[in-house]
């Protein structure tokens, strides 16, 4: 039985509601099976390659209530339950923890699969540990395994990240990591040797996923009147993929 | 009934009576495995296959891509000698006129379409024959233009109503081919003699005596298929026995039908299961191997792939592509919970491999959640790598039509046998709600085409308003719509009666009044915009509304938002319930369909501005496809939309067009089937009725319109059918490009 109880919302209370951009009722790429993707607006970080720039701004983006979106996503569980789930992404989804760990119990009640879709870039406080025990999955982005380098890129270093992690590896949460590959930024051999120590160091990476860049989100920031950082940087061929592949040791 | 022929098989009422069903029960051999048991192409294969794609280039080159016609013989189950592609290779033979890819004339439908095709393609008819056609001979299309009413007349040509079957051969009627086989013709023919018995009664009322004639067609026509047969040497009065057979024998019964009709779909039926039978009782006798089953299916599959019709250059544009529909149901469940699924569903659809993808057959998967896996994943992978296949929810149609049931042309059930259909195109009802808010003026054309209604004069719509016009619109447009069906099938069914065809059915059958609707996402994201939005009417100086300007945003159909999605089911209850209302000829039972074909960029051409915000002459949404690009949250949320549509409303069928890139569909080919076969199990759970599943980049087509000539096979779903898309016209291609593909970047 649905608890039909109407509660009294504040707008608020980020408990209650998120901040969306936008909904993808079939995603394929983000995570295990079909998935129903939940982007999240808002991120702190300002990675040069993001293709999807219009997320940043925490002011953008519609507020829905945990209701509306948990609802919305049993009107798929004929599709998602076999063997996929729902993935939130963004923006950031961390940064709006709160909602998150209510969404995460309503779909556990249901035994449908969660993950999450992050850069780790966050303290890991109390609610995070609380939302990660409701987490069946982190695809876990790594900007960058140098520091330096990272934070060039994504105006962090990757300190936070790495404990994030940690964190994982010693919870014995599952890992995707994901790494996007952007030739002159992330593709320095020695670089992707590190990654690869790093990765192995960690206990239940399940997958390693290598995302080839490309300039398609350029548009959103020309859109926003803003200018394109990677400007001079060519899309990553499939040549590069597998030369990343073969140096970090994957299929 | 005994016959040395049905040696082996399981006994039962079908030796007693026309009974294919009990038969297939009885005797099948349901298929759980995998697709690892298929067999190659033979050498044999391979070549004549070549020799068909050398016929294919020389069409594609002729004029209007029509390699040849016989202008001279009047086409019927028996005016042609036989004729080959090349004998000694040909497994199964037999082709619609004495040559491949010539096509016939049939006149009886109309005379002056045929005149028209035939100078298109800068040909003339004989003399003698039009002489016969028009100076003795009635035809169908002179027969409903005799009667036509001037309120029919004017709402077709206003294009309120369009793509009527009166001036072509109606279709959409499936022959159980498979009683050729395994009862041979003279047994029916028996069965025939006793139904004319059944009908010798003290009093001939008219009804009697159009089923007495009808009958006589028919026992004359299997007469005639006898004869047809005899010529290619095979002598088809008595049962088959040997695995080749059944096949030469239904493919003769099918020959027969397009022969002698060239209705707008001519569908094969039911067949691959049937066929097996007799494969299975061979491949255990070791009489034959499956190579040889394989070369039987794929030699079968290249004559159905050969089917032509003489059409006219606006049909063409109704109908892009020169569609056939050839539709064959494969899988689904039986009733008693076996699966329908043997190894000869999967050598059907292995035709696709062996000889490259085509649009015809039009296959049709009968998807079941219950389908054994190995079949789901088989399909599935050849949908991800051909575009080529359909699927119909067979757990949804098995309630109401049981387990024999086929689909004729796209979407449309109909049991086998038992069942026919009076086809009936469709109205536009994107047209109708702009009638309704001018009063019946054409928006167009200013010309007052209905009755004079009372329009709207506010400044902006309001919605209760608007409904209520709506509805008496809809009403109008409902009762002119069955008028127009009663007379034409009146006139079909008098000069240009489906005889061999209708021999293949029960003497009682259902007969159902086919109506269909085009431009329902346009009406729904219309009338969502008049109530969610403000819209205000532009007028001219004649203060005829001729467009629309929105303020603020709407629901849009195609997002699983149930504020315009209930607006659209509201609208198919409506208007199936207006149909009701008025009577059918023979008492048909009205049905209704939401599906366009490609003739959703005719109707758009033919429709001015909308509320929604489409422009005048854009085209609508395939079928009961949202309008491109109005859908936001991915290819679940349309197919919750679409799902959402009542088939009991509407158990013509209702289309829904998906494409997607491989990519976003999944990361590797084994991820993009266990996804697809998800998708799919989900789709039709939440009831939905019907899909074509397309995988491929837009970069591709793109490609293929400015290359035609390295695409010579690419073929794609359109709304029921598949199509080569090199024969597509460019505005067609364009449409398709255009339309929303799924992608994520």
């Amino acid at each position: 039985m649905e608890n039909n109880q109407t509660i009294e919302y504040n707008e608020k209370d980020l408990r209650y509601y998120a901040k969306v951009h936008s909904i993808e009722t079939f995603g394929a790429v983000d995570g295990p099976g079909i998935r129903f993707v939940l982007f999240l607006q808002g991120c702190h970080l300002q990675c040069k390659y993001c293709h999807n720039r219009d997320t940043w701004d925490m002011k953008e983006g519609t507020y829905k209530s945990l209701d509306d979106i948990y609802k919305k996503i049993l009107n798929y569980k004929n599709y998602i339950t076999p063997n996929g789930g729902v993935t939130v992404s963004g923006g950031e989804p961390l940064l709006q923890v709160k909602f998150l760990i209510e969404l995460f119990t309503k779909l556990k009640k249901k035994k449908i699969h969660t993950c999450i879709d992050t850069s780790g870039m966050v303290s890991i406080t109390n609610d995070i540990k609380h939302l990660l025990t409701l987490t069946d999955l982190v695809l876990l982005d790594i900007k960058h395994i140098d520091s330096e380098k990272c934070k060039d890129l994504v105006g962090f270093d990757n300190k936070l990240e790495l404990e994030f992690a940690r964190y994982l590896s010693d919870n014995n949460i599952p890992i995707w990591i994901r790494q996007v590959l952007v030739p002159g930024y992330t593709d320095d051999e020695q670089d992707l040797r590190k990654l690869k120590e790093f990765i192995s160091s960690l206990n239940i990476v399940q997958k390693v996923e290598i995302l080839p860049y490309h300039s398609l989100g350029k548009y959103k920031w020309t859109k926003l009147g803003l200018k394109y950082g990677l400007e001079n940087t060519r899309d990553a061929t499939s040549e590069d993929v597998k030369r990343a592949k073969a140096i970090l040791g994957i299929s | 009934m005994k016959f040395e022929q049905w040696n082996g098989f399981e006994k039962g009422d079908w030796q007693s009576e026309i009974n294919v069903r009990d038969f297939i029960q009885r005797n099948y051999t349901p298929y759980e495995g995998d697709s690892t048991f298929l067999a190659g192409p033979t050498e044999k294969t391979k070549k004549l296959w070549d020799e068909v794609l050398e016929l294919y280039k020389k069409e594609k080159a002729s004029k209007g891509g029509v390699l040849d016609i016989d202008t001279k013989t009047i086409s019927s189950v028996n005016s042609y000698e036989p004729g080959y592609i090349d004998k000694d290779l040909e497994e199964i033979v037999g082709l619609q006129t004495d040559a491949p890819l010539k096509r016939a004339i049939m006149p009886y439908g109309g005379i002056r379409i045929v005149e028209k095709a035939c100078a298109a393609y800068d040909r003339k008819v004989d003399d003698e024959v039009e002489e016969i056609f028009h100076k003795y001979r009635k035809t169908h299309n002179d027969g409903v233009f005799s009667v036509y009413t001037p309120d029919i007349r004017a709402a077709r040509s206003s294009h309120l109503i369009t793509g009527l079957p009166d001036g072509y051969g109606r279709g959409r009627i499936i022959g159980d081919y498979r009683r050729v086989a395994l009862y041979g013709v003279d047994v029916l023919i028996e069965e025939k003699q006793k139904d004319l018995d059944i009908l010798n009664v003290d009093c001939l009322t008219e009804e009697v005596i159009r089923e007495r004639e009808e009958i006589s067609e028919q026992i004359k026509a299997l007469n005639e298929l006898k004869a047809m047969a005899s010529k290619y040497g095979f002598d088809i009065s008595k049962p088959v026995s040997t695995s080749k057979e059944p096949v030469q024998w239904l493919y003769f019964g099918y020959l027969g039908a397009v022969k002698s009709q060239d209705g707008a779909a001519m569908s094969l039926g039911r067949t691959s299961t049937f066929l097996d039978i007799y494969f299975e009782r061979d491949l255990e006798n070791g009489t034959i191997t499956e190579e040889e089953v394989q070369e039987i299916m794929d030699h079968f599959v290249m004559k159905l792939r050969l089917v032509r019709f003489l059409r006219t250059p606006e049909y063409n544009e109704l109908f892009s592509g020169d569609p056939v529909w050839v539709t064959e149901s494969i899988g689904g469940m039986g009733i008693d919970g076996r699966t329908l699924v043997t190894k000869n569903s999967f050598r059907i659809l292995h035709t696709l491999e062996n000889l490259g993808p085509a649009p015809e057959p039009n296959l049709t998967v009968l998807w079941s959640v219950r389908l054994p896996e190995g079949f789901k994943r088989y399909t599935t992978d050849l949908s991800i790598k051909t575009s080529s296949i359909q699927y119909e929810s067979d757990d949804l149609m098995r309630i109401t039509l049981g387990d024999d049931y086929g689909i004729a042309c796209c979407v449309s059930p109909m049991k086998i046998g038992k069942q026919m259909q009076f086809f009936g195109a469709r109205a536009n009802l994107a047209k109708t709600l702009l009638y309704a808010i001018n009063g019946g003026r054409d928006e167009m054309t200013g010309k007052q085409v209905t009755p004079k209604f009372a329009p709207i004069t506010s400044e902006y719509l309001d919605y209760d308003e608007v409904m209520e016009k709506f509805s008496q619109m809809m009403d109008y447009v409902a009762k002119i719509y069955i008028k127009a069906l009663n007379a034409i099938h009146y006139m079909h069914d008098k000069y240009c009666y489906e005889a061999i065809e209708m021999a293949l059915h029960d003497k009682d059958i259902l007969r159902t009044m086919a109506c269909g609707i085009a431009g329902l996402s346009v009406v729904a994201d219309s009338l969502s915009a008049i109530k969610y939005a403000k819209v205000k009417v532009i007028r001219d100086e004649t203060g005829l509304a001729v467009d629309y300007e929105i303020e603020g945003d709407f629901p849009k159909f195609g997002n699983d938002d149930d504020r315009v999605d209930s607006i659209a089911v509201d609208i198919v209850k409506t208007f199936m319930n207006k149909l009701r209302r008025y009577p059918t000829y023979r008492n048909s039972k009205h049905t209704l369909s939401i599906l366009t074909i490609t003739s959703n960029v005719v109707y758009g051409k033919a429709t001015g501005n909308t509320p929604d915000g489409r422009r005048m002459g854009a085209p609508f949404g395939p079928g009961a496809n949202p309008l491109h690009g109005r859908d936001t949250n991915g290819a679940l949320a349309v197919m919750n939309s679409i799902a959402k549509l009542p088939f009991d409303s509407a158990e013509d069928g209702i289309s829904y067009t998906f494409s997607i890139t491989p990519k976003t569909l999944g990361k590797d080919e084994e991820t993009r089937v266990t996804n697809l076969v998800n998708m799919l199990d989900g789709y039709f759970k939440q009831t939905g009725h019907h899909i074509n599943v397309n995988v491929f980049d837009r970069s591709l087509l793109i490609d293929a319109m400015e290359h035609p000539e390295n695409y010579p096979q690419l073929t794609i779903r359109v709304s029921g059918y598949a199509v080569n898309f090199t024969k597509l016209t460019r505005e067609q291609q364009l449409d398709v490009i255009n339309r929303t593909i799924h992608e994520r970047i």
